[in-house]
């Protein structure tokens, strides 16, 4: 076949809603990780249920890993025309589309593949995307056996009927991919990388909810809203085996307000939410502020405003994690790039958390969450669970002031003190004053905690040579297209400073930026708002802006041309 | 216990004189002396108004959280503790405006809990408006021609909604007022006490005096385990009853919850999770 690259595929399957394209996904996925090929997808859906065009993207690497979004597609297999059509931008002459005679569209290589008919002879239509699943694992010459294993295990709860027309449909497919292969119609020259068998499968959502654990969460109180609700379904499926106090809040005000409340009383608690529903939560975020509780905040990012694009990615809403609630309290931004940063980022959230007594973001967006890739398992060794909390004395007071500005924080029932906390301005004891001189004393103890923060603030990821002469700076999900598009770019003299915690800035951050080089800034926003905060903080100027507000993420190809035009 | 035990030395009481709170400040106390619950295993949660400040008058942990929000804060203590008395108390603006939501689905979650809600009829804090419970044709400054909406009956919606434990007090009744928020307290599960009270600053239309005029006890007779008749009750308006309604007892929400299906000790003072089982969860992921 021609063009194809001899390192990775990029695979695409596209259907309507109800199609089962997130069952393909996750079946094909795990099959070719099974079979050591080295994997990444993401999917891009559309908000609603059923019809309209939904599509995931599948990276198959024989030689490393592969980790974020491409705009070339080697092999389409398309359910059905609308979707077909919305992919057009992105099909080139040498794009295989594997399709039935009435779904193409006239571009690309046409391999016409009878799916329906096959569906049919299984048992029925909806086995289409099984039979999907048997064409592109037959295509890529996968062990019929561990095809199997994966379709009877993703099928494991259902009846044995259900499973054997499955296991047909998967033949059908398999048998009718073996076969173009060995025809030479289509060829893909796969190759497996034994070194990955013990690598683990995990989207950014998991690697959240699994930090969260990790970092000792107890309790989430949330209301479902894409992107954010896979990591409440997450931390869900988990509450089966670890001790998690799951609740679906009646709004996402009741659902801070229940965070706050685990909180006070020993828990630990997470809420998860997009911009819509942290809007909601804004006073809470301000009450935290007050009180000084601890709480983690996950808000997966979508475009706004108001209902937006429900199901699609941007950076949006640094400004409003900065800025939410009223009044002048700390807080701590992280924001997580690849999945190892969800993991930790999420864990060491509630540390911070607990540390401060300060409302902790973890800002993500639709793209990490929905997006995985083989990865080495987590590195647990040296974590800790910081619980920072103190056993009171009958002198205890809640609001103690102290050189830190942080008061030991204590829980009711645990010890001879009483723990008063009040959303109007205390005393020390958490009692409502209007003391003039004790409200200036109390607003000094509360932001004197931000220069501790900043000392112990999460360092930018750099990578690059020490004399690079462009810097290309990114925050959040934007990493590991960075770093491909600079691996095509080529240019050693680039470095990429990726921000991994927003606010308060680490000095080292400082120190990358001031060197004489050009800086160029990656954001997912209409309005570069990592630049205004880097300008705000640090007085510097990023000039050069590369930005992109469709909803759809940066594709590699898109910011390596972009990159190159801004370095020039 | 001696009531004094809950008593807060050299407060500044911000209530104003002949205020209801006072006399539910006494009853409150009363009824925890004689349920001997010591003040460091007892959580008060309240939001904002004058009653919200109820927490600070009292010895004991509180949460004097945001307008509305008590119940949410207070459910959430409740099931990371469930040792601890927890009661949620404010006013009826808070409860019944506010935090209207969270009053429905709190019913709906069952946490035992004591909610306290203390009615005047009227905004206080705010100085005289509406509120969700004030009478047709009360005339305040922001409703000039007088309320023109229906008041909201927290008494049927509770029992609509099959809350576990629903009665209605008032501020005037020392005695029979005790005996009514030890039954909620002592309920395991979520329990409404609507406290009548007036507001002698801002509402001149429901006085001391009214609520002598208007409110009655239910008969010995009134069987509080039959709904409709509840209901029935709870519709009363021109004279208002007072006692327990309605009692239905049922699991409690921590009851419910998958970590305390096998272990009672509160999530709170559980170990940390075990990161050696976690690394194996993850390792599955493979």
């Amino acid at each position: 076949m021609a063009n194809q690259s001899p390192d990775d595929i990029s695979l695409v399957l596209a259907g309507q809603a109800g199609q089962g394209i997130e069952t393909i996904e996750s079946v094909l996925v795990r099959i070719l990780k099974h079979a050591c090929y080295n994997v990444f997808a993401t999917k891009e859906y559309m908000s609603r249920v059923r019809l309209g065009a939904n599509s995931t993207e599948i990276r198959v690497s024989f030689k490393k890993r592969v980790n974020c979004y491409i705009d070339r597609i080697d092999l389409l297999v398309a359910l059905e025309k609308v979707t077909l059509a919305r992919l057009s931008p992105r099909i080139r002459e040498s794009t295989i589309i594997v399709c039935e005679t009435e779904v193409y569209a006239g571009r690309g290589i046409h391999v016409p593949v009878p799916m329906t008919t096959l569906a049919d002879a299984a048992g029925g239509k909806i086995l289409t995307s099984t039979v999907a699943v048997g064409l592109v694992s037959g295509l890529l010459g996968i062990e019929r056996g561990i095809a199997e294993y994966h379709i009877k295990h993703e099928f494991a709860d259902k009846n044995a009927d259900i499973i054997k027309k499955n296991l047909v449909a998967l033949k059908n497919g398999l048998d009718a991919g073996m076969a173009l292969a060995g025809s030479g119609k289509v060829k893909f020259a796969t190759k497996t990388d034994a070194c990955i068998a013990d690598d683990i499968l995990v989207n950014g959502a998991e690697a959240i909810a699994l930090g969260a654990i990790a970092g000792g969460c107890n309790f989430i109180g949330s209301y479902p809203m894409s992107p954010s609700t896979a990591v409440l379904s997450s931390l869900a499926e988990k509450s089966r085996i670890f001790d998690i106090i799951v609740e679906q809040a009646e709004d996402e005000i009741a659902a801070i307000n229940m965070a706050l409340g685990a909180w006070y009383a020993g828990g630990r608690a997470l809420v998860t939410t997009s911009g819509g529903g942290f809007d909601l939560m804004c006073e809470g975020v301000s009450l935290a502020g007050m009180i000084e509780s601890p709480v983690v905040i996950h808000i997966g990012q979508r475009p706004g405003p108001a209902t937006g694009l429900p199901t699609r990615t941007e950076q949006g809403d640094l400004n409003l994690a900065l800025h939410a609630g009223h009044g002048e309290f700390p807080r701590i931004i992280l924001s997580p790039g690849t999945i190892d940063d969800g993991f930790f980022l999420a864990q060491k959230a509630f540390n911070l958390a607990a540390k401060y007594q300060v409302p902790v973001f973890i800002l993500s967006d639709q793209y990490y969450v929905d997006s995985y890739y083989n990865n080495p398992p987590f590195k647990l060794e040296g974590l800790q669970i910081e619980s920072h909390v103190v056993k009171t004395t009958r002198a205890y007071k809640r609001y103690a002031i102290t050189p830190s500005g942080i008061s030991p924080r204590g829980i009711p029932g645990n010890g001879d003190g009483l723990v008063l906390v009040d959303s109007d301005e205390h005393d020390e004891d958490g009692h409502i004053t209007e003391d003039f001189a004790i409200r200036t004393m109390m607003v000094d103890k509360r932001l004197r905690k931000l220069k501790n923060m900043g000392d112990d603030a999460i360092p930018p990821r750099f990578t690059g040579t020490s004399n690079y002469k462009a810097l290309v700076i990114g925050w959040g999900s934007t990493s590991n297209a960075i770093d491909e598009a600079l691996s095509i770019v080529g240019d050693p003299s680039l470095g990429h400073l990726h921000l991994l915690q927003l606010y308060p800035l680490s000095p080292d951050v400082r120190k990358y930026l001031v060197q004489p080089t050009r800086l160029v800034l990656v954001e997912q926003s209409p309005s570069a708002q990592l630049a205004q905060l880097v300008k705000l903080e640090l007085g510097i100027d990023v000039h050069r802006k590369i930005l992109k507000y469709s909803g759809e993420p940066f594709h590699v190809e898109e910011l390596a041309r972009r990159i190159k035009e801004e370095v020039a | 216990m001696d009531p004094k035990a809950y008593d807060v030395a050299g407060i500044d009481n911000q209530w104003c004189p002949g205020c209801g709170n006072f006399s539910i400040l006494k009853i409150v106390k009363q009824a925890l002396a004689e349920l001997d619950i010591p003040p460091d295993k007892l959580v008060f949660v309240s939001g904002i108004g004058q009653a919200a400040k109820f927490p600070h008058y009292i010895k004991c942990n509180y949460f004097n959280g945001l307008h509305g929000r008590s119940v949410p804060v207070a459910m959430a203590i409740k099931a990371v503790n469930p040792d601890l008395t927890v009661i949620a108390e404010s006013g009826e603006g808070c409860n019944y405006g506010e935090g209207g939501n969270h009053f429905i689905h709190n019913i709906r979650r069952n946490p035992w809990l004591t909610h306290i809600v203390h009615d005047n009829m009227v905004y206080g804090l705010t100085k005289g408006q509406a509120s969700p419970t004030s009478m047709k044709g009360m005339v305040t400054p922001v409703q000039v021609d007088g309320v023109i909406i229906e008041p909201f009956n927290p008494i049927s919606v509770a029992i609509a909604l099959d809350a576990s434990f629903v009665a209605r007090a008032y501020a005037g009744h020392q005695q029979q007022s005790v005996g009514i928020i030890k039954q909620a307290i002592q309920h395991p599960g979520y329990a409404l006490v609507d406290i009548l009270q007036p507001c002698p600053s801002f509402n001149k239309l429901n006085t001391f005096q009214w609520y002598n005029d208007h409110v009655y006890y239910l008969e010995k007779e009134h069987d509080a385990r039959d709904r409709q008749q509840a209901f029935k009750r709870a519709c009363e308006v021109e004279k208002l009853p007072l006692g327990i309604f309605y009692r239905n007892e049922k699991p409690a929400f921590h009851d419910n919850l998958r970590v305390y299906q096998h272990d009672k000790i509160p999530l709170c003072k559980r170990s940390p999770h075990d990161l050696a089982k976690l690394k194996a969860f993850i390792e599955s992921r493979k």
